[in-house]
């Protein structure tokens, strides 16, 4: 420990610190503009500078590491006529209009202008130019002749993004940022470059001129897509949302956001926003009333309950709903006497269910993933499932770990990957087995029989061999592991993995309420049917809960039957979607920024929200709805006259932490190796196309990640079919099929084509998994 | 892309850091990929950062920092000439509007013949000598008066 002086405070901190830090601890503002917290030191920007006693200069406060007695003047007469120096060199080129720049009023050079600028400027020449570079639709370099060359976006991609697209070309007075040859900046965590800079040369594109910063109101939410549970400030005027920055939280998002979690509001003004109850009559759409709509469902759901009997009434609900939605949908279908509930649309294999000891989570806080030497992914597009969670896994195998993969697709996570098992999906539990047994002889262990009788091929003895060397192991299941027909078999054998290791096994929850779910029961006890099972024998009445059929099901093909064969839905969503084919009543509900909520993230901590904005138009918040649904039913228990007390009953009595659990009891283990021979299915869900909000996220749907999918295929395989890349090709799985265009990815296993789901050019084929035929189209050829 | 004799040679010059740090040969595998394809073209640059593992934007800040890389084509012979101050306050300005009147081109420029390329330098540590400049960015010429200037475009013909 250090003891130093600052401006006459004493502060007492770890050797190595430096002095900005120790001047923070001690409350004291350096100015800055290059220096950030999460950030290398680059020292370039020269604002912090400091006089030091006994150094014959100035220094900068950023750079300038603590040494016992030291004795700091941050306010000294010589400091502050070297930040006064500096901020007239930096005014020097930049232009002088801040009225007409889009970051004023929340500038960071424009503040510290105020202190330490003069009221003209001394400088009578050419100001410097640059000519703005278009690096794709979410960042805007429009005004790229105000940087001030800090280069945190550039130090950003390098140490968080991963993925270095900005530098800066040129030297001197001629350096600029920009990308390599006008390429777009694609990274999942671009947006955030625009949070860092601290003048406005990079500025959020949907954003621009729409609104200054001191007209909008600021409110606290939670993001309703990944499992992270990002913390949000919704920034609001006139009733409309207009931006979404992070709100810092350390255990969380630190001071991050992912672009769907920064951008995906646009769809929160989507034209596409049911604004009106609305009733199929005749087979045409009319807007009624509240209670016109909200009766005829009740009516309806009544009919079917006291006809065919309420077993043929089923509720399907997207895990991105509230804790509160989730929790009164459940308590309305189990009061009519139907046990059909569920809120997990994409899986496939429930055969844990009722084994579970508890709702699947993470399994240590998010926090820890930062400090772990080991972590074997399994089934995971990591990236574009949960960007920030790649980016705290990225942070451990910089500082040491070793990351391990088993999926059946190989993109590029970012970060060192020590070891790859990268199969066809009917393989992955075998590997895991092989990986399983490696482990046990490594630890002189004992595992049962199936599990013996694997191969333990190459990769996965080298995985195991990682995973036995390591102390702090965390074995992580991915959103493909979860989807995965054989997700149950994967969880167990994982688990095990996990506990040879003394290490954490944990799920990477696959949306914002994964774990709400559970904690609202919103899914079948025992005599209940689950998603699964309520889409393949279709029911008579279906309530859906922000569900669109066709992309947010594991069998789209089979959720459309159902749809369409049966005699009455109810959908409840804040978009006029596709289920105006099928559906009877649309019941507008308000997204996350229009309602207060719950939602409870993949480490279990709950985090409660207020509205942002009014409902748009007519739509009501989704727990409201549901209310009086239930009042309409004449059921009790339907009293509430906030979400805060449904929040609190359905919470009453339960202990959260307790609840978490990843145990699952008596599941065999088949493990046997693939064979089926035919061509598999590969399944992600692209990132822009997760769920309803951000699928109507303009700029979003603009990024390269949300490109129109393909039939993505080894070069062998492709070869195998006569097709060439390029080609369109016609992908059938049951009764459907889909045109797209053929792609090679070398870096797939052969036997298997990844095409991806919850995309409307997919949604007419079937199982996210599971055997796919692919012909050319004769034809069809250039 | 690159030749597999420049890929040796850059080879050579990744053995000399630890394999951690192939990033440090970025400075002598460029001018191999230059000597060997006379300027840095995206591709080469691209090809460059491949086989170094570096992102493509990393080596480009590095190509287009110092002068000596080329990103568009030069004439056979390029003459640098440093206008910094030291050389500049010796009649390195001198030298270069001499050069510019000689050859009828400016900074920057390409005679027709395609012979010679005109560059303005930084400092090439030699200030004691002004005014100086580099020919082909290997050749360090001292004191250079007209008449040294024009002995040296005679021996370039």
């Amino acid at each position: 420990m250090a003891k130093i002086e600052i401006d006459g405070k004493q502060v007492e901190i770890e050797n190595g610190r430096t002095v900005i830090e120790a001047a923070h601890l001690a409350g004291i503002y350096i100015p800055h503009f290059c220096y950030h917290k999460k950030l290398s030191i680059a020292a370039n920007c020269r604002m912090c500078l400091v006089q030091v006693e006994k150094a014959p200069k100035p220094l900068p406060a950023c750079a300038t590491p603590v040494t016992d007695g030291m004795k700091v003047f941050t306010a000294s007469e010589q400091a502050v006529k070297a930040q006064k120096g500096v901020m007239e060199f930096l005014l020097i080129n930049h232009p002088l209009d801040c009225p007409v720049c889009d970051k004023g009023g929340e500038c960071e050079l424009q503040d510290l202008a105020v202190g330490y600028g003069s009221s003209a400027s001394r400088y009578q020449e050419e100001k410097r130019m640059v000519v703005p570079k278009e690096v794709g639709p979410l960042i805007s370099t429009k005004e790229m002749s105000r940087c001030i060359n800090c280069t945190r976006c550039v130090r950003f991609g390098q140490e968080i993004g991963g993925i270095m697209e900005l530098g800066q070309a040129f030297r001197g007075e001629h350096a600029e940022i920009m990308s390599f040859v006008s390429n777009s900046v694609d990274s999942e965590l671009s947006g955030n470059m625009i949070d860092l800079c601290p003048v406005g040369a990079l500025t959020s594109k949907p954003f621009r001129f729409t609104a200054r910063a001191w007209e909008l109101s600021h409110r606290r939410s939670v993001s309703p897509h990944d499992s992270l549970g990002s913390n949000l400030t919704v920034q609001v005027k006139n009733n409309r949302v207009m931006r979404v920055l992070p709100a810092e939280n350390e255990e969380i998002n630190e001071c991050w956001l992912s672009d769907k979690d920064r951008f995906s509001y646009e769809g929160l003004n989507s034209g596409e926003r049911l604004t009106k109850p609305m009733i199929k009559q005749n087979g045409a759409w009319q807007e009624v009333e509240w209670q016109a709509a909200l009766e005829y469902a009740a009516k309806g759901l009544r009919q079917i309950a006291d006809g065919a009997g309420a077993e043929h009434i089923g509720a399907l609900a997207t895990p991105h709903s509230t804790l509160e939605e989730l929790y009164l949908l459940q308590k309305l279908v189990r009061s009519v006497g139907s046990d059909n509930v569920d809120f997990r649309l994409r899986q496939s294999d429930f055969s844990a269910d009722g084994k579970q000891a508890g709702a699947p989570w993470l399994g240590m806080p998010i926090a820890e993933i930062n400090t772990r030497d080991r972590i074997l992914l399994v089934g995971s597009f990591l990236r574009k499932d949960h960007p920030l969670l790649a980016h705290r896994a990225r942070d451990a195998v910089k500082k040491g770990a070793q990351a391990s993969i088993v999926h059946s697709a190989d993109d590029d996570l970012l970060m060192n990957v020590a070891n790859k098992a990268i199969v066809a999906p009917d393989a992955m539990a075998n590997v895991l087995a092989q990986i399983l047994k490696a482990l046990a002889a490594e630890k002189q262990a004992v595992v049962e029989a199936s599990v013996q009788s694997a191969e333990v091929g190459s990769a996965a003895a080298a995985i195991a061999k990682s995973l036995a060397s390591g102390e702090r192991v965390a074995v992580l299941l991915g959103n493909f592991a979860q989807q995965h027909p054989q997700a149950a078999q994967l969880q167990v054998l994982g688990q095990q993995i996990a506990a040879l290791c003394g290490g954490k096994f944990g799920f990477l929850g696959e949306a914002a309420n994964s774990v709400g779910g559970h904690l609202a029961k919103a899914l079948p006890r025992a005599n209940g049917m689950n998603a699964a099972a309520m889409l393949a024998a279709p029911r008579k009445a279906y309530i859906l809960l922000n569900v669109e059929a066709e992309l947010d099901t594991h069998n789209p093909q089979q959720a459309l039957v159902a749809m369409k064969a049966a005699d009455l839905v109810v959908a409840l969503s804040a978009y006029k979607h596709q289920a105006t084919d099928y559906a009877d009543v649309l019941l507008p509900i308000a997204p996350f920024s229009e309602t207060s909520g719950t939602f409870v993230n993949t480490e279990g901590r709950v985090q409660s929200f207020k509205g942002a904005i009014k409902p748009l138009g007519e739509a009501r918040p989704g727990w409201k709805v549901l209310r009086v649904l239930g009042n309409l039913l004449n059921e009790t228990g339907f009293e509430y006259d906030t979400s805060e007390a449904v929040r609190d009953e359905a919470l009453s009595g339960v202990d959260v932490a307790a609840q978490l659990n990843n145990a699952v009891q008596g599941v065999a283990l088949e493990t046997a190796g693939a064979g089926s021979g035919s061509l598999q299915r590969v399944s992600d869900v692209p990132i822009y196309s997760a769920d309803a909000i951000v699928r109507r996220a303009a700029s979003l749907q603009n990024t390269r990640d949300a490109e129109a999918p393909c039939a993505l295929m080894h070069g062998a395989e492709l070869s195998r079919l006569g097709v060439h890349a390029g080609e369109q090709v016609k992908v059938s799985q049951g009764e459907g099929s889909a045109i797209l265009v053929a792609a090679a990815d070398d870096r797939l296993p052969q036997g298997v084509v990844r095409v991806a789901a919850g995309h409307a050019a997919t949604a007419g084929l079937g199982a996210m998994f599971g055997a796919v035929t692919v012909e050319p189209i004769t034809g069809g050829r250039a | 892309m690159l030749s597999q004799d420049a890929i040796q040679k850059i080879d050579r010059e990744i053995a000399k850091y630890p394999a951690e740090q192939k990033q440090s040969a970025v400075m002598a595998a460029l001018a191999i990929a230059q000597m060997e394809k006379g300027w840095l073209s995206t591709e080469t640059i691209e090809a460059v950062a491949g086989h170094l593992g570096m992102a493509p934007v990393a080596v480009y800040e590095v190509a287009s920092f110092y002068n000596m890389y080329d990103l568009a084509p030069v004439g056979k012979v390029k003459i640098t000439v440093c206008t910094n101050l030291p050389c500049a306050l010796s009649g390195g300005v001198h030298a270069a509007d001499y050069l510019k009147q000689k050859l009828g081109i400016g900074f920057n420029e390409t005679t027709p013949d395609g012979r010679f390329t005109l560059k303005e330098g930084e400092c090439m540590g030699a200030c004691g000598d002004a005014p100086v400049l580099l020919v082909n960015n290997v050749r360090m010429c001292s004191f250079m008066q007209p008449e040294q200037i024009d002995r040296l475009l005679g021996e370039c013909q």
